[in-house]
């Protein structure tokens, strides 16, 4: 980056881009060009700065001003104030919540502080289209040092030491993983990156691989070089049109400069890669299942053992890991296990990568250390609940996951405490809810997740989940007895007992953590037929307060039954036989005076 | 060798062997549902999806499908705690929460494992309720198809597809929407099913099911006007008492008959007699293409394959349309039956062609497909009008109070009931072969064969090859039974015939006919269909004549009627010919 | 068997796509991939021809396209619609926006208009969680909506 003496980074991540960020790009540019300083300053579209709250982001470099919900029309001011007059531009700098003053380096801000960023080390900082970007800041450092000074056995130990574990979910020891496929000797071994990233609001993998592509083909061949296999593939969303052509960009790029293909810096080591796309299965994020779904056949998950290390792709041995897992390796190699495992707790070293999202302030994509509890992410990190209200439940590890509560929040989070409390890590979504969450429905959500995305091979879950989700259905419509509560547990717990896959096995959880966490609001929703949340629409009935009712007609024009009746500056009232429960009433009336019972 | 503990007995096995087969070893029976062996003959289906023999294994969180895991040095297993006993209900429950449990007018009602399994779990309600799935009900000549029953056992995607190499049936949807069937829910007929059955045979519950024939031929035995011939093929001699308590390989040929006459058919025949007349026919052929092709005649084709298995004629149509020269044009042995009786036998008897109805007793149900075949009917009336499998034969037996076990043993009725050894053995794989090598020697070599048991030719290797010595002359001859391996045998001889074979005999079915689809159901135990082998063999040794040319009421009917094998006559009533029924692509 | 019927340029575009996998059977979601890219769908002699051409049984193709949720059958519209019901999206309001989608335009999840301009469908989550609840028209995003944003997005495409 040398000739340029400044540069202009924008966020190229999906929620930016959604937000015009490619607009700003682009008028960046041309206003850069009006004034003739297109060869001293250089505009780089990034992959995602993590802080999507504040989308789209635009970063000035060298001086770290971080600028936040930036629009085209921005792209001038930034142009004629930052740039040639050297002025912040203050409406755009972020406004601290907590005494209202403007921050102009994101290191102080709450959302970054507490993030130590291992996996997201480049996102934001490089163009990842750019090889060279990601040389400059060690990109292959680690593949080099491997090559020259390390013995494939010396890499394994290594991970080994750091004590990194599987970032997909499962948190298998990846170093013993590795071990385990180096000792199985095969003509041909496979080196299989799981971006099949299907847990639903989460998106880690694809920020990696749309903002540091370059990490994820280093981690790969340091694999291939470590366990002895010269082929990788890395199975990857077709849902992510942005992270495929990055990534085909960096094998490019990486073939031309010889950091992949035939002997590797002239090692005599030959590793190459390949993308096989997957097609809409949550399943497929389950290995054996992946591994079918690249050989061309349904994505259905076989009983393991043989571990596809020692029978994987096309019946060789096959190491899987996910997109963060690698991630974390170049890293490892360059800084040491023992710096990496100095990091997180006893059993969970290292960050994860969660992404942040429902109803919080600041929704984002973080990095954070391993111990760190609910309660920095949720309210130092996350900036606190939204609108001001109360913290009820988060929910970690998606459909596998669970939901747990204001009791957690001061648990440290790694993967052996949220087993206990009877979620998961899974691969990173973490969702928070306030009161206007129903946990009977979010039970619901999860199952209905499961159901769409089983792949039906095994009856526990093909007809098992159905049936939770059916009995969840029932309860949400006030139709629910205490017999279906024990029944639900009682099912659940055979499902996670007997079905055949980690993904089946793990499906019940959002029923169990959620019947364990929040009973009294089942037995509401049984005995009562209430729900508090007001999300069950069955057990809601609307109502007009009489004394408040201007009779302004807003609501009965708005209704899209007709099911409100009334004269003109008269009170109305509402056809509960006809209302559809859709709200729209309430969201037209200025008085107040339409409430849930 | 592992040693293990299972439900507190200390076992050894193997290493590599499952939980499920060392408990069996050890005496412990674990039940099963979705898992299927055929022993010796390759077909495995496991894939442990139906959890029904769930495990628990000392130290793992988690249940172990016994099926699917492998024993350990040291593993303690537990087949019927609390807790899996808990599992194994809830989940035949959640199996039976999507099932019509319609047992009563069920076809398999008897023979349904899942229904044994309910049994004998105890299962008195069931506590799930909710959406049932429903498909629309098909059927071809042959198989019937209730979706509403299916478990999604994938014994038939396994048979169809690994075994058979047919493709008709697949796994489709996901989740709860998940079944076997054709591609894009077509009906099974319009797909590339060849009807062999064999998805019948292997599933568990009544999914797919015969197509019942049995109240036609009783309306037809009903009618007065109609003379009613009955021909029973080799096969179901050896298989029809299992239906009646008895022990696999028991040979019934002599009750049946007896059984066949009470029912009222009014002539008992035999196919093991056109059997013979197939011999004569095929042998015949296959020494004339050898001629022809020692003689330099380019259009004569090697090997020849025999065509007497209707799933193996299909498949070759619609697999292999550029190959129709190579199969026999022989009929098979059900349709020379039907040829010879509706024209030399009723014009004998003095019965006109339409009042004369043909039933075929076969333990097949390509057989029925076989029977409707457009070139098997003259004006619209076919040679053979009903084919019923033994099953059906067993529960016409017994819906007419019979029992097969009080018949006494009689013969079959003359002309068309006599026959050799050499056409009992048409039930087992490699059987024709043998009986058309035990003819075609002495026609070729004109010498007498001193050892006609052909050794090589039997057993149950899905894929046999031999070289038999005609006096100098080497023919090399190959078995197959299983369609992807006449499948491989096929692109083998289209790839130029490296081996040299000149002849093939392939039979669709697990074993030749005797493990047929139309047999009683042998759920898996392979030691049935080799029972049925050793009473075939039995069958045939016991045989004072053992030569198909040596049958004297074969040699009479060329005599009277058909003057030589493979003559005008012949031709007009004993051949065939094939169609291209392969799926087309055209150009809109 | 049936005759399917195809135009040959369709068949011709199927041959191209499976040749350049050298044919091989393992290659089918590759392949199905791209000729949905080509045509926008996988109607059932487009199955007909790959499975065909891939030499492998067109219930085993069937089997992968019914499977995998990307593959579809139906054409889809003009504009396709589909809505974020990741769990982000839908803690924020999701299937409010989508009951409305469905009103306006009548149509069920997995259905195209009469006039075949949009088509509805959902999906899981396009990491776009920070404007959630998210809808994606073609490739557009529109992030940050409640029911009333409906009616614009629809008008956007309606003229």
């Amino acid at each position: 980056m040398a000739k340029y003496k400044m540069h202009v980074l924008v966020c190229g991540g999906t929620g930016c881009k959604a937000s015009q960020s490619a607009q700003i790009v682009d008028n960046l540019k041309a206003v850069l060009a009006e004034k003739g300083m297109q060869d001293e300053v250089q505009v780089i579209t990034t992959g995602c700065f993590g802080f999507c709250e504040k989308g789209p982001i635009v970063k000035m470099m060298p001086d770290n001003t971080f600028y936040t919900q930036v629009t085209p029309e921005d792209a001038r001011t930034i142009v004629e104030e930052h740039i040639i007059k050297g002025r912040k531009v203050t409406n755009l700098l972020y406004t601290d919540p907590e005494n209202n003053e403007h921050v102009s380096d994101s290191k102080h801000m709450g959302f970054y502080k507490k993030q130590i960023r291992i996996a997201l080390r480049n996102c934001g900082f490089i163009d990842p289209e750019n090889i060279d970007e990601s040389i400059s800041r060690g990109g292959y450092e680690a593949l080099g040092k491997c090559l020259t000074e390390m013995k494939p056995e010396d890499v394994i130990q290594e991970i080994k030491l750091s004590g990194l574990r599987g970032r997909g979910g499962g948190g298998f020891p990846t170093g013993l993983k590795w071990e385990i496929a180096s000792k199985n000797h095969a003509d041909q071994k496979y080196v299989v990156c799981n971006a099949d990233e299907g847990d639903p609001g989460a998106f880690m993998d694809r920020s990696i691989m749309e903002g540091d592509p370059h990490s994820i083909i280093e981690a790969m061949a340091i694999c291939g070089y470590a366990i002895g296999a010269t082929k990788g593939l890395v199975y990857i969303r077709a849902e992510y049109p942005l992270a495929i052509d990055r990534l085909q960009i960096a094998i490019r790029q990486a073939r031309e400069y010889g950091l992949l293909g035939q002997d590797i810096m002239g090692s005599g080591f030959d590793f190459d890669i390949e993308l096989r796309y997957g097609a809409g299965a949550f399943v497929c994020g389950e290995e054996t299942a992946l591994i079918h779904s690249m050989e061309g056949k349904r994505g259905e998950p076989t009983f393991k053992p043989p571990f596809p290390a020692v029978s994987g792709y096309l019946g060789k041995p096959t190491n899987v890991n996910n997109v963060e897992t690698f991630a974390n390796i170049p890293v490892i190699i360059t800084k040491g296990a023992d710096w990496f495992n100095k990091i997180g707790t006893e059993k969970s070293k290292g960050t994860k990568v969660f992404a942040l999202a429902g109803q919080i302030n600041n929704v984002g994509l973080i990095e954070v250390p391993m111990g760190i509890t609910l309660r920095e992410v949720i309210y130092e990190i996350g900036g606190g609940i939204k609108d001001g209200k109360e913290f009820k439940a988060v929910q970690t590890g998606g459909p596998s996951g669970g939901c747990l509560t204001k009791k957690h929040l001061d648990t440290p989070i790694d993967y052996d405490n949220l087993i206990a409390a009877g979620s998961m890590m899974g691969s990173g979504g973490m969702v928070v809810m306030d009161e206007t969450s129903c946990m009977v429905s979010i039970a619901k959500f999860y199952l209905e997740f499961t159901c769409e995305e089983s792949c039906g091979k095994c009856t526990p879950c093909r007809i098992g989940n159905k049936r939770l989700c059916e009995m969840l259905t029932k309860i949400s419509k006030g139709n629910g007895t205490m017999e279906d509560l024990y029944e639900l547990r009682n099912l659940a717990a055979v499902i996670k007992d007997t079905a055949l896959c980690g993904l089946g096995q793990t499906s019940p959880n959002p029923v169990l953590s959620t019947l364990d966490n929040f009973w009294d609001e089942y037995v509401e929703h049984v005995v009562d037929k209430k729900c508090r949340a007001g999300v069950c629409k069955s057990l809601m009935s609307y109502e007009i307060d009489q004394n408040k009712c201007v009779g302004c007609t807003a609501c009965a024009r708005n209704c899209p039954v007709g099911a409100i009746k009334g004269e003109k500056k008269m009170p109305h009232t509402i056809d509960l036989a006809v209302c559809i429960k859709c709200g729209a009433c309430i969201e037209r009336c200025k008085f107040g005076a339409i409430s849930i019972k | 060798m592992v040693k293990l503990t299972i439900d507190n007995k200390p076992v050894e096995v193997a290493e590599g062997t499952t939980i499920l087969k060392a408990a069996r070893q050890a005496g412990i029976n674990i039940p099963t549902l979705c898992y299927f062996e055929l022993d010796g003959m390759k077909f495995e289906n496991k894939p442990g999806g139906c959890r029904v023999c769930v495990v628990e294994v000392e130290g793992r969180k988690n249940l172990a499908p016994a099926c699917a895991t492998d024993v350990m040095e040291g593993m303690v297993v537990h087949t019927h705690s609390a807790r899996v006993i808990n599992a194994r209900k809830t989940v035949v429950e959640l199996i039976l929460s999507d099932h019509p449990n319609d047992c009563l007018q069920c076809s398999k009602s008897g023979d349904c494992e899942l229904q044994t399994l309910a049994q004998k779990l105890g299962i008195r309600e069931i506590p799930f309720k909710g959406e049932q799935s429903t498909y629309k009900k098909d059927s071809t000549l042959s198989v019937e198809r209730d979706m509403d029953k299916c478990i999604m056992c994938r014994r038939c995607e396994t048979m169809c597809n690994k075994i058979q190499s047919v493709g008709a049936l697949s796994a489709v949807n996901r989740g709860f929407e998940a079944v076997v069937s054709p591609a894009f829910d077509q009906p099974l007929s319009e797909s590339s099913c060849i009807n062999c059955g064999q998805c019948v045979q292997v599933c568990p519950v009544g999914a797919l099911s015969l197509v019942d024939n049995v109240a036609d031929v009783m309306k037809a035995i009903a009618d007065p006007t109609k003379t009613v011939v009955v021909q029973t093929a080799p096969a179901v001699r050896v298989a029809l008492g299992e239906e009646f308590g008895m022990e696999p390989g028991s040979i019934v040929t002599g009750k049946m008959a007896a059984a066949l006459r009470r029912l009222g058919f009014n002539y008992v025949f035999d196919t093991d007699w056109s059997a013979d007349l197939t011999i004569m026919e095929e042998g015949t052929e296959l020494l004339g293409r050898i001629g022809k092709v020692l003689g330099g005649d380019k259009t004569a084709k090697l090997p020849i394959f025999t065509s007497c298995c209707p799933g193996w004629v299909s498949f070759y149509e619609k697999n292999f349309p550029d190959m129709l020269e190579y199969p026999s044009t022989a009929k098979s042995p059900q349709q020379m039956f039907g040829a010879v009786a509706k024209n030399y036998f009723a014009e004998k008897i003095g019965v006109k062609r339409e009042d004369m109805v043909v039933v075929s007793i076969m333990p097949c149900l390509a057989k029925k497909s076989e029977a409707a075949r457009e070139e098997f009917k003259v004006n619209g009336n076919p040679d053979v009008d009903f084919s019923l499998s033994t099953r059906e034969l067993a529960h016409m037996i017994k819906q007419c109070n019979l029992n097969l076990n009080d018949m006494p043993d009689e013969d079959f009725d003359s002309p068309l009931g006599e026959s050799t050894g050499a056409a009992v053995i048409f039930g087992a794989t490699g059987g024709v072969m043998e009986a058309a090598v035990r003819t075609a020697y002495e026609v070729f070599t004109k010498k007498k064969l001193d050892n006609i048991d052909f050794e090589v030719l039997r057993g149950f290797d899905g894929v046999k090859t031999a070289t038999v010595d005609f006096a100098g002359t080497p023919i090399n001859v190959a078995v197959v039974y299983g369609l992807n391996n006449a499948r491989i045998i096929m692109e083998e001889v289209r790839d130029g015939n490296p081996r040299g074979f000149h002849a093939v005999e392939v039979m669709a079915c697990p074993g030749g006919c005797i493990g047929g689809a139309g047999q009683p159901y042998h759920h898996g135990d392979s030691s049935i269909i080799r029972k049925r082998m050793e009473a075939t063999y039995r069958e045939d040794a016991g045989k004072p004549i053992r030569k198909s040319h040596e049958n004297p009421s074969i040699i009479a009917i060329y005599k009277e009627y058909f003057g030589e094998p493979c003559g005008h006559k012949s031709h007009e009533l004993l051949h065939t010919h094939y169609f291209d029924r392969s799926k087309k692509v055209e150009k809109e | 068997m049936a005759t399917i019927k195809l135009s040959e340029s369709k068949i011709k575009t199927i041959k191209d796509i499976c040749k350049s996998f050298d044919n091989k059977s393992g290659e089918v979601i590759n392949v199905l991939h791209q000729v949905q890219g080509a045509f926008g769908y996988l109607p059932a002699e487009v199955q007909e021809v790959v499975a065909m051409e891939l030499n492998m049984p067109v219930a085993q193709v069937y089997g992968i396209v019914s499977f995998y949720s990307f593959f579809t059958m139906q054409p889809k519209g003009e504009h396709p619609i589909s809505i974020c019901l990741g769990t982000a999206c839908y803690v924020r309001g999701a299937e409010k926006v989508l009951d409305e989608f469905k009103r306006q335009l009548n149509i069920n999840v997995g259905e195209t208009t009469k006039d075949g301009k949009f088509s509805l469908n959902c999906l899981r989550c396009v990491g776009a969680c920070g404007l959630a609840p998210v809808v994606m028209v073609g490739d557009k995003v529109y992030g940050r909506l409640t029911p009333d944003n409906v009616k614009d997005i629809i008008a956007e495409y309606n003229n």
